[in-house]
């Protein structure tokens, strides 16, 4: 089946330089040869039926008929060896437990800025700062509770954080779901091969919201709040609420009392004490954030301010996803822990700074330009792609608003043989594990790949025609 | 349970007994078309447009077709989304509602209601309806079966499930209780009918038929099809699981599972309409109803069934519930006594 496949250019997860397999593909290589490409096939459609049956899909915004969408799924797997995973798990509790202890420090006593680490000019001037929260404890002290870190590797195979995601990253649902499916489809390779489960996320997600539960709630009603069916994540806020075993509320299903929420049920209202809240700041409480929302709980501040109920993750933590402050992650990685950063960022400018704007301005077409709070492929600038208008166009935008902007040399992603039609072929992936902080730190080994199916896009969200791959961590190193 | 919960399970469980009548309806009406000779136009739209009536939706159906032609009616009924309750909107509905409540029901469930969502969404429906309209019902009636099945046999028998009892219960009252109204033109207004003639039984072992009440009725009976008897059978019996007193009395055990109140009591108007509803059920007999008149009763049996309907929506989803504009005042108004509250005893405190 793979005979054919060849290396197009850059860095291929499956073949080394020499086009030979890397070890730690060689079983699942063998296993996969031996398939016909009539049993692939079938494979392959009962995969998309049961997933097409089961609803596991993702809403596209602005599509009138309401279109659900097939997340599609390559059978594919990225597969990980057990030593560059330790390596990757360290390198992500590290960024996890600076990030909040950075976000601890900004909302308490400053120091870093007052140290002149970061400019305080960055930090007051972003756009999810909450100056609202100073001096607010947060349970236990967390404010990412789940966090996303998306990966890519570069064409020699180095791991590099492109982004946190520290409000509500989603896209963990298709992690356990394609495991599913994979199983289904080839139950004798993970006999075979070795591949560390993922299946607890959900019992570990439990476990870390249950910590941060009010001080004095023995056993705490814990909540997921959703914006609604129509949200674009809304198959997996119902997956993880199934999965835990609780209660998934919308905004109109609570109400607050006496700083105190509780949900409209049959018997009358019952008390909440945790919410796993999937409905960004701005919209979860219009007497404090947008007023028009009609997503959120009037008062839910309120409760959470006197220490009634906590939510995951906390108010505030936006900031971290500001792609300004991703620039100054290794600077705090330093700071607080004296370490040096094990997973390094993509090489960053500063449209903020007098001679990054330059470099900047100068190299536009060879770079990728970010706003610094657009999320799922949206605000982007791919140079190397773009026409000189969408340049032109980037240039007015940077120079009229330089704290909002950074860039990046395009970075040519890692390429993974992918099933395309009617053969396999190299497309670009990039891996985003899933980073829970409770009571210690978990992550789930792995994450969700998502590859490119384009040819030649380096764009894999799902909204841009992206895809996602099974990602196997295995036990061993070959 | 969250409120919002229970009413997404009352209408999944309503739309899919929704679907499956209508089919079944339009279904025997083709088939009974088979049997009468002699049919113009005019005589066909006699059969059609009591159908239309029946799912309550005349006015909707005008505005969209102009006569009460086989092809208007049945595209209505079947396909039209732009009718709320033709099979396809039924549909869409059910599947709409359960999945708000995705985390309640299971996969099992969801995977079929899913999939029979796909199907009547694709060109392949319009396919096999074109081929065989009785195939393609066929399919609905079964799909929905199907459903109902995976609903008593695959989810976990608590408060929600109840809800979805009393949803499915309420709708099959209400529908047999129209398919029994279909012929009420051939009837006298008060009064049994005195001479039944061919096409009478005909028809009548349509609306048997169209309540998949055939082989029951028959068991009972034997061949003898008269609208007393039949109507004594959809209305009265005890035991046939489409009949109205056999729905309500079904429909008032889930009120009281849900409430934890004993039979003879009632602690809501749901259950009070209820208990009412299935004591004169109990305690009538077909010749008062006749005498009465059956299209009345019928009419006022749909009433009341919308009252219970109305009177569970009240105690158990619609809790006195401000806007959103008014609950935003109420906090503020709380936040801001409380906050001169918290200034006061700082002040107590010095």
């Amino acid at each position: 089946m793979l005979k054919d496949y060849k290396v197009n250019a850059g860095f291929d997860e499956m073949l080394d330089t020499k086009a030979g397999v890397r070890p730690h593909y060689d079983r699942f290589h063998r296993l996969f040869n031996a398939l016909t490409p009539a049993e692939f096939e079938a494979k392959r459609q009962a995969v998309d039926t049961a997933f097409l049956r089961q609803g596991v899909t993702f809403n596209v915004y602005g599509d009138a008929a309401g279109a659900e969408k097939v997340f599609p799924f390559d059978l594919l797997p990225r597969i990980i060896p057990a030593k560059e995973w330790e390596n990757l798990e360290r390198g992500l509790a590290q960024r996890i437990t600076a990030l909040n202890l950075f976000l601890h420090d900004i909302y308490h006593d400053q120091k870093i800025l007052k140290d002149g680490i970061i400019p305080e000019f960055y930090v007051l001037s972003a756009r999810h700062f909450r100056r609202e929260f100073v001096n607010f404890e947060v349970p236990k002290g967390i404010y990412i509770h789940v966090c996303g870190t998306d990966l890519i590797r570069d064409k020699d195979g180095n791991y590099l954080v492109l982004e946190d995601n520290g409000r509500c990253p989603s896209g963990v649902s298709y992690v356990l779901e394609n495991r599913r499916a994979m199983k289904r489809a080839f139950p004798g390779m993970f006999e075979n091969i070795g591949v560390r489960p993922v299946e607890n996320y959900p019992q570990e997600l439990l476990k870390s919201l249950k910590y941060i539960a009010p001080a004095g709630v023995a056993d705490p009603t814990v909540v997921v709040l959703t914006p609604g069916a129509y949200n674009s994540a809304y198959f997996e806020h119902t997956y993880l609420a199934r999965q835990m075993g609780i209660e998934i509320v919308e905004g109109r299903d609570l109400f607050v009392r006496d700083s105190r929420v509780f949900m409209r049920t049959t018997k009358g209202p019952q008390p909440v004490h945790v919410i796993y809240r999937r409905i960004d700041d701005d919209f979860i409480d219009p007497t404090v954030f947008r007023r028009d929302s009609m997503l959120g709980v009037p008062g839910l501040v309120h409760a959470y301010r006197a220490g009634n109920v906590s939510l995951a993750n906390s108010i505030g933590t936006g900031l971290a996803d500001d792609k300004v402050m991703y620039y100054f992650v290794p600077r705090m990685i330093k700071y607080y822990l004296d370490q040096e950063p094990i997973l390094p960022n993509v090489p960053t400018y500063l449209a903020n700074e007098e001679k990054d704007l330059k470099y900047i301005l100068e190299h536009l077409p060879e770079l990728v330009v970010k706003a610094a709070n657009e999320s799922g492929g949206y605000g982007m600038l791919m140079g190397p792609k773009a026409s000189k208008e969408e340049i032109e166009k980037f240039r007015e935008l940077i120079i009229a608003d330089p704290r909002n902007y950074i860039a990046q040399p395009m970075i040519f992603l890692s390429q993974h043989p992918t099933f395309c039609g009617d053969e396999f072929d190299g497309r670009h992936v990039d891996l985003r594990p899933f980073i829970l902080s409770g009571e210690r730190t978990s992550i789930i080994p792995g994450g969700l790949t998502r590859v490119a199916l384009r040819k030649g896009s380096l764009v894999v969200n799902s909204s841009q025609g992206g895809g996602s791959k099974d990602t196997w961590v295995l036990y061993g190193d070959e | 349970m969250l409120s919002r919960v229970a009413h997404s399970l009352y209408w999944m469980a309503r739309y899919i007994e929704r679907a499956e009548n209508i089919a079944r309806i339009v279904d025997v009406n083709l088939q009974l078309l088979l049997d009468i000779r002699n049919l113009d136009e005019k005589r066909l739209v006699a059969y059609w447009l009591p159908i239309v009536q029946a799912t309550g939706d005349e006015e909707a159906f005008f505005k969209l077709h102009p006569h009460a032609s086989g092809h208007a009616v049945t595209e209505f009924l079947v396909f039209q989304t732009e009718n709320p309750n033709s099979i396809v909107s039924s549909i869409c509905q059910a599947r709409e509602n359960a999945r708000m409540v995705r985390d309640q029901i299971t996969l099992e469930l969801w995977e079929e209601l899913n999939r029979l969502y796909w199907f009547v969404r694709t060109p392949t429906a319009r396919q096999v309806w074109k081929d065989s309209p009785g195939d393609f019902f066929q399919q609905i009636k079964a799909a929905s079966l199907h459903i109902i099945g995976l609903t008593y046999s695959t989810l976990i028998h608590n408060e929600g499930w109840w809800f979805a009892q009393v949803g499915k219960f309420i709708e099959r009252a209400d529908k047999t209780s129209r398919i029994l109204d279909l012929r009420y033109k051939s009837i006298p207004e008060k009064g049994l009918p005195t001479a039944v003639n061919q096409t009478d039984v005909l028809e009548w072992s349509a609306i048997l038929r169209s309540c998949s009440a055939w082989d029951a009725y028959k068991s009972i009976h034997g061949a003898e099809v008269s609208p007393r008897l039949v109507a004594e059978f959809l209305l009265l019996n005890e035991d046939f699981p489409r009949s109205i007193r056999f729905c309500i009395g079904e429909l008032n055990v889930a009120l009281r599972r849900i409430s934890g109140v004993a039979e003879d009591r009632f602690c809501n108007d749901a259950e009070k309409l209820a208990g009412r509803l299935v004591a004169e059920l109990q305690f009538s007999t077909i010749d008062e109803i006749f005498e009465a008149g059956l299209h009345d009763y019928l009419d006022l049996l749909q009433m009341k069934f919308n009252n219970i309907g109305a009177a569970m929506f009240n105690t158990y989803i619609f809790q006195p519930f401000s806007t959103l504009e008014e609950e935003i005042m109420v906090q503020q108004e709380e936040q801001q006594q409380q906050s001169r509250a918290d200034h006061s005893s700082r002040i107590t405190h010095h």
